[in-house]
């Protein structure tokens, strides 16, 4: 019997070594994993070379790991934002090292690794500042750099729903990077709101098979959803708006 | 020479959008222009976080945390929209799948050389986020700018000297003074507003332009922004 859930999210994220290449999902707040972020931050690794698209939001998540200096080096493409303020004061005090890679790079660097691709050509970047020691190549007229995949010794990814074989379903554009992650770390673990029984995910529906998973770990749903269902009820962030719950289940029309 | 609002000039690239059109609107000013797609045509708005079908804003209550723009702001999905992971979305936009992209501006250089991302100050935190790969990837880029800096300064320019986001990428630029295309000849007048000719222009920007029709060579359209 294939069984690849663990009790918690402390046995997810255990034996993640110092100086880890650590892929860590989502696109700002969606999608991020929070709860098995805060799982590695009580693991203790560090040294850590982070790859995601962004390098924190407030206080919570990647930016907690990075305020806990367990990080080294971090691979992004948006790190500024209007609540990096971890990262802001950790780069400017040169604390961190960034390589920053045009988005579609980054993902498709990703993608590759997880694809077996040695390399590939991008018109992404061709005559800027981020073209630097890259090399250039005219196929059929256009220009290209020469890109490489993104490898990571772990991959951390929030989905949907999972089950025990590791398939997953994400919900809405939280799935930004879990399915490229997933593939191209050698160990990847993911937190989902609801493991369901063998059989209960839609295989058309599946958006990472389970070969490319090799922990899940049930966090249980966000506050913005009920039993399966979406009721609302609270900010962008997922932090509660002041009403009554009752008030934010009846408004749910969907 | 009063030209258009930010506003009238997002209802004026607006017009410009045709029914069937798969558009990316940048992040900020030409978030504007999405409040006057008219309701009528189906235009299927991209984002590269992952969503083609893009919606207006929730109401209060129903904002969800999952569902966000590139901006991270809570949108909706309309009906016929569709969810993608991140290499499937920038592929869609480096293939050349998307019709139209809008983007905002530091600089756009005569040969439609675009600087958008850094403005280059020492110190200052590089972040670079999809804007390379939006410059190079739409069939058609479209720029929606202020003509000048609050300086005063030309954001049209021979040769940019922030960082560039892309080459030769810009198709067509709109600011509040005038709609400008990106030809082999230079910058070309397509329409100006207000009172503004290509003389005027040519001053402002320091720039030979072209013109697209006579007229514009002497006296200036009067319609503005209307459509």
């Amino acid at each position: 019997m294939i069984d690849k859930t663990v009790a918690g999210t402390a046995e997810a994220v255990a034996g993640i070594a110092d100086g880890s290449t650590v892929m860590i999902g989502g696109f700002g707040r969606a999608g991020q994993p929070v709860e098995l972020i805060d799982a590695l931050i009580e693991q203790g690794a560090g040294d850590l070379t982070v790859v995601s698209n962004n390098a924190g939001n407030g206080d919570v998540g990647i930016a907690a790991l990075l305020a806990e200096g367990r990080v080294r080096k971090v691979v992004c493409s948006f790190p500024r934002q209007h609540d990096s303020w971890v990262f802001d004061r950790l780069y400017r005090a040169g604390e961190l090292e960034l390589e920053l890679v045009p988005q579609g790079n980054l993902a498709e660097r990703i993608r590759a690794a997880g694809a077996g691709i040695g390399a590939f050509y991008s018109p992404t970047g061709v005559g800027t500042l981020l073209a630097e020691g890259k090399e250039e190549r005219t196929i059929d007229g256009r220009r290209y750099l020469l890109e490489h995949p993104i490898r990571a010794d772990v991959a951390l990814v929030a989905a949907y729903r999972g089950d025990r074989w590791g398939n997953l379903v994400y919900r809405e554009t939280a799935r930004n990077f879990g399915p490229i992650m997933a593939a191209a770390a050698t160990t990847t673990v993911v937190q989902v709101d609801e493991l369901v029984e063998l059989g209960a995910l839609d295989p058309e529906s599946v958006a990472t098979p389970g070969i490319h998973v090799d922990r899940v770990v049930a966090v249980g749903y966000r506050p913005w959803i009920h039993e399966g269902r979406f009721v609302g009820g609270v900010d962008v962030n997922g932090a509660p708006l002041e009403q009554s719950p009752e008030s934010s289940v009846a408004g749910a029309v969907r | 020479m009063t030209g258009l609002s930010r506003d009238e000039l997002a209802r004026r690239i607006a017009a410009d959008i045709p029914e069937g059109a798969y558009v990316n609107l940048g992040i900020g000013a030409p978030t504007l222009v999405a409040n006057h797609l008219p309701e009528d045509l189906e235009i299927v708005l991209h984002t590269e976080n992952g969503l083609l079908g893009m919606g207006p804003a929730p109401e209060d209550g129903l904002i969800d945390p999952d569902l966000i723009n590139a901006g991270k702001q809570a949108v909706t999905a309309l009906p016929g929209a569709a969810y993608f992971h991140h290499a499937d979305s920038f592929g869609m936009m480096r293939g050349g799948h998307l019709d139209i992209c809008v983007l905002g501006a530091f600089q756009v250089s005569e040969r439609g050389d675009l600087a958008n991302w850094s403005t280059g100050e020492p110190g200052a935190i590089p972040a670079v986020g999809g804007a390379m790969d939006l410059a190079i990837g739409a069939k058609q880029v479209f720029v929606m700018t202020d003509l000048l800096t609050r300086d005063g300064a030309s954001k049209l320019v021979a040769e940019c000297t922030y960082p560039l986001t892309g080459v030769a990428c810009v198709s067509r630029i709109y600011t509040g003074d005038a709609v400008f295309d990106v030809t082999p000849e230079g910058l070309r007048v397509r329409e100006a507003f207000g009172e503004h000719t290509v003389a005027s222009l040519e001053e402002l920007t320091g720039l030979t332009l072209q013109a697209a029709a006579p007229e514009l060579a002497s006296a200036a359209e009067e319609e503005g922004g209307s459509r």
